[in-house]
């Protein structure tokens, strides 16, 4: 039979979307959530000031009004989102005092109605008494302004440390300049949501929006002082890296449903999503230098992390940068500063490729100068610096590890499909010309780390009709982990696609589970369920050979009609369903990948510069990216497609932007400029498989890949199109105005 | 507050009820009627994840008033299969095209595909893209479903 792995088998869970729209957090009708009371936050509307006072006796009157917390009332520790962060920067679930954004919780209010809450929170009162404002992280470093005096610094993580002085002796060629990966609002667009039931039995079972229903468990537990929780996730609609765990207005929903022992829902609204969940966020200071006839010979990039007000994730990942700096490069010398500051704007999360885009991002955008300096092509000089093919694991200069790798092919597979000298002489006549509309291309080239290792949980239960269910600890939303599971346990039992479920993100049915992020899913949960299946088909051999009578060497799997017979003689056999019987059949195993694995690509991007108005057209994209074996072709497209117009989007038009008081600009879908189809051609994609030898189905993350190459494809593209003008950068995002104002200053 | 009686035909299906004038069309049919496939990405007409067919013609139902979709006829996601499950050719086509990953933007986009072919049957490129910018999609990039319009298209014209 062929296999099905590999094949572009449509979606199995993708019916219930079409139809009825799936079952999201507020789309619960959970008998348990009958007569809910519902929780409204009121927020800080400026970025830095104490709290004088806060008055909420005239929203205590308002109409259907149940209860009002502060911070005072909760009783929840405030909480240090990761034990390396400076321990004085916990973040308390309200406000504690002092509010540090615009947008922090300050107050909840309890209410019989959900629109009750937005009334009564007009009637609450907080008199601030203004403090000094930091939004720009180098004002930040200096630490003038501190957010929290008893830290007495505003650094996060990480330290400063003096930079090799001796690092560019030797080069004849170095370039330097300052970048800036700006924050994004992550914006999937199914916003945060909770529900929370205390149960009779003393439990508390809590819906949430999140990524991974037990990676929420720790931090619900700590603000609750109970064990005794029952976490589930049901469809999620999107999270990018910013719905990992429980959120601080996860915890006050789930303490107030235990202060009132009653049914609590909560969900945000569109400007309470973008004015908390935002990403990125890096100030880099890059200098490269080499020779003249295109040798890199030293590298550093001198990090400046945006943390915003309170240590989240996002202050950690300058660290995922650094592990990435060198990216595809084999460059002798590479020094990595790297720290993390709070600001007075949102806490940083992650968001798709988290700290790994950054890192490609400064490294293609500098070699491009690099390139430009010593007036050599820019595909040139990668050509004469990536790594060369690699299958024994290679270590960089900052310690990371690849797996496996072939750089240069990825490249050349890239220009050739890209048509790169057609363009380069498309380029050359439309220069020649003087046309209006100019012609770019960029390259960049990638590797990342993906799954970083550990270890993922699958069961797999056959059910006496011969049916399975498949319990995963990874926890889709919207990466087609149903079919993907499916595919590989049907690969190896014969139990039809169709006929297998999938459960997930329920701390009941599944004990343990690391969720959905950093591109994990597929390498450790696919080879567990991988795993699984070899042991379950053992387990039921074993279990066919005593119903049969027979050796159990004996015994062959027909995985056509998913049915074990003596070899050679198939009238006798066993059916899964004979198999599992009345009391089904049931298999678990854990499965732990020592270390990460190491995606690369290769993407052009094709842009028209109207160098008359400075608008960017994107008119080609052209991707290579090698994610290892691909069990679903289409599901595989799928996550290159979302990651590319991500990208591409970080490089065009999005950018969620703070004033210098601290006051968000962008606090909504028709302000913060989200990419459109309009802004996006069809992407051509061009396939590559190098299996990785670090798990058993040779797959490396796919999740993030898209977004890692696209932003500094499609910026180099931008500047390359009036680099003949004289322009050498271009600040991302290159709006018209960014564009224009380069070609009139590179004009002066 | 003072509530006004609203009558409208959602799905083919006479639905009663009084609503607070400010309650919106969508609140109203994802907490009144149980429709909960009508989602709110943003309820500020951005992102069309809440668009519904009111009486022939695509509208987000974050802008408009349950009172004054009174007396008219609204067809939503939930609307749109056949009784015995069939999916309809655009449906169809999100699934074939992987125009869907995490869903939620899904129903707005096909209801709002669906009535987009109704008046464009045969659409070409430009149109299509046009014809979705009022659509947004986090997941996608939105080449799965430049694929499905497409495919529908085509599907619903050989029908
Ligand atoms: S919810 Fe109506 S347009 Fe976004
Ligand atoms: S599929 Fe997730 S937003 Fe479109």
């Amino acid at each position: 039979m062929p296999s099905i792995l590999g094949t572009r088998v449509k979606r199995v869970e993708d019916p219930r979307f079409l139809t009825v729209g799936g079952t999201y957090v507020d789309d619960l009708r959970d008998p348990r959530l009958d007569g809910a009371l519902w929780l409204t936050f009121v927020r800080s509307s400026v970025a830095h000031a104490r709290l004088a006072s806060i008055d909420t006796s005239s929203a205590a009157a308002a109409p259907g009004v149940v209860a009002i917390y502060t911070f005072a009332d909760l009783s929840v520790e405030p909480q240090l989102s990761m034990p390396a962060f400076n321990e004085a920067m916990k973040r308390p679930a309200l406000a504690d005092g002092v509010v540090r954004f615009v947008g922090e919780p300050i107050v909840a209010i309890l209410t019989e109605q959900r629109s009750q809450g937005e009334d009564a929170a007009e009637f609450v009162v907080v008199d601030y008494d203004p403090l000094p404002v930091v939004v720009d992280p180098v004002e930040a470093a200096a630490d003038e302004v501190l957010l929290f005096p008893e830290a007495g610094t505003n650094t996060a993580y990480g330290r400063v440390r003096e930079p090799d002085p001796t690092l560019f002796e030797g080069c004849d060629a170095v370039v330097h300049m300052t970048l800036y990966n700006r924050r994004l609002a992550v914006a999937p667009l199914e916003v945060k949501g909770c529900a929370a039931v205390p149960a009779e039995d003393g439990r508390m079972v809590v819906w949430l929006s999140s990524q991974g229903a037990h990676t929420a468990v720790a931090s619900l537990q700590a603000a609750l002082g109970t064990e005794d929780l029952h976490i589930i996730t049901p469809d999620v609609g999107g999270g990018f890296g910013a719905k990992n765990g429980a959120s601080a207005e996860d915890i006050v929903v789930c303490r107030v449903a235990q202060l009132q022992g009653r049914a609590i829902r909560w969900a945000e609204t569109r400007t309470e999503n973008v004015l908390t969940m935002q990403g990125r966020g890096q100030v880099q200071t890059v200098t490269m230098g080499g020779t003249r006839d295109g040798r890199i010979l030293a590298y550093r990039v001198d990090i400046l992390g945006d943390a915003g007000a309170y240590p989240m994730i996002g202050a950690f990942l300058p660290m995922a940068t650094r592990m990435m700096a060198p990216g595809v490069y084999d460059m002798p010398k590479v020094e990595v500063i790297a720290r993390s500051v709070v600001t007075n704007t949102a806490p940083q999360m992650a968001y798709r490729g988290a700290g790994r885009p950054e890192a490609t991002a400064a490294v293609e955008r500098t070699i491009e100068r690099f390139a430009a300096e010593i007036g050599m092509d820019a595909a040139e000089v990668r050509r004469r610096n990536l790594v060369p093919k690699f299958v024994e694991p290679h270590k960089t200069p900052v310690g990371t590890t690849y797996d496996i790798g072939d750089y240069p092919a990825a490249l050349e597979l890239v220009l050739e499909a890209a048509g790169y000298d057609a363009l380069r002489k498309e380029q050359a006549s439309r220069r020649a010309a003087g046309d209006r509309l100019q012609l770019g291309i960029g390259i960049a080239t990638y590797v990342e780390i993906t799954a970083f290792g550990g270890s993922e949980y699958a069961r797999i239960e056959v059910k006496d009709d011969g049916s399975a269910v498949v319990y995963t600890g990874t926890s889709p939303h919207g990466q087609g982990h149903h079919t993907s599971f499916a595919m590989i346990a049907s690969e190896r039992t014969g139990i039809p696609i169709e006929r297998i479920n999938l459960v997930w993100g329920d701390t009941d049915l599944v004990p343990t589970g690391g969720g959905t992020g950093g591109s994990r899913s597929l390498q450790l949960g696919g080879s567990a369920v991988l795993q699984t299946t070899d042991l379950l088909v053992e387990e039921a051999r074993q279990r066919a050979a005593q119903q049969l009578e027979a050796n159990p060497e004996d015994l062959v799997l027909d995985t056509e009609a998913g049915r074990f017979h003596v070899a050679g003689s198939p009238t006798a056999g066993r059916t899964w369903a004979e198999v599992a019987g009345n009391d089904g059949l049931a298999v678990a195993s854990d499965f732990t990948q020592p270390s990460g694995t190491f995606p690369f690509g290769a993407h052009v991007a094709v842009v028209e510069v109207d160098t008359e108005t400075g608008q960017v057209e994107l008119t080609r994209f052209i991707a290579v990216d090698d994610a290892g074996t691909m069990i679903n072709p289409l599901i595989v497209e799928g996550q290159r497609h979302g990651g590319i117009a991500q990208g591409a989007a970080q490089a065009l038009c999005e950018e969620f932007i703070y004033d210098a008081d601290g006051n968000p600009l962008t606090s909504n879908l028709a302000d913060f400029t989200f990419i459109s189809t309009c802004e996006l051609p069809s992407f051509e994609l061009v396939p590559m498989e190098t299996p990785t030898p670090m798990n058993p189905l040779g797959a490396k993350g796919i999740g993030e890949a898209g977004t890692i190459g696209a932003t500094p494809a499609v910026q180099n593209a931008v500047v390359d199109a009036v680099a003949h003008l004289g322009v050498r950068h271009i600040d991302i995002p290159c709006t018209p105005e960014r564009v224009w104002t380069a070609i009139q200053e590179a004009s002066k | 507050m003072a509530e006004f009686p609203v009558s409208v035909t959602v799905n083919g299906q006479a639905r009663r009820g009084t609503v607070e004038a400010r309650k919106t069309l969508a609140d109203w049919l994802r907490d009144d009627c149980n429709l909960t496939g009508t989602h709110l990405g943003c309820e500020h007409g951005v992102c069309g994840a809440c668009t519904v067919i009111m009486d022939g013609v695509a509208v987000r139902s974050c802008l408009v008033f349950a009172v004054q979709a009174d007396g008219s006829e609204v067809t939503t996601i939930e609307g749109l299969a056949a009784e015995d499950g069939t999916l309809h050719p655009v449906q169809d086509a999100f699934q074939k095209c992987h125009g869907l990953q995490c869903g939620f933007c899904t129903p707005g986009f096909i209801v709002s595909v669906a009535s987009f072919l109704e008046e464009h049957p045969n659409p070409d490129d430009t149109e299509i893209r046009e014809g979705l910018s009022g659509n947004i999609c986090r997941c996608t990039g939105y080449q799965g479903i430049l694929q499905a319009v497409k495919m529908a298209a085509e599907t619903m014209q050989s029908a």
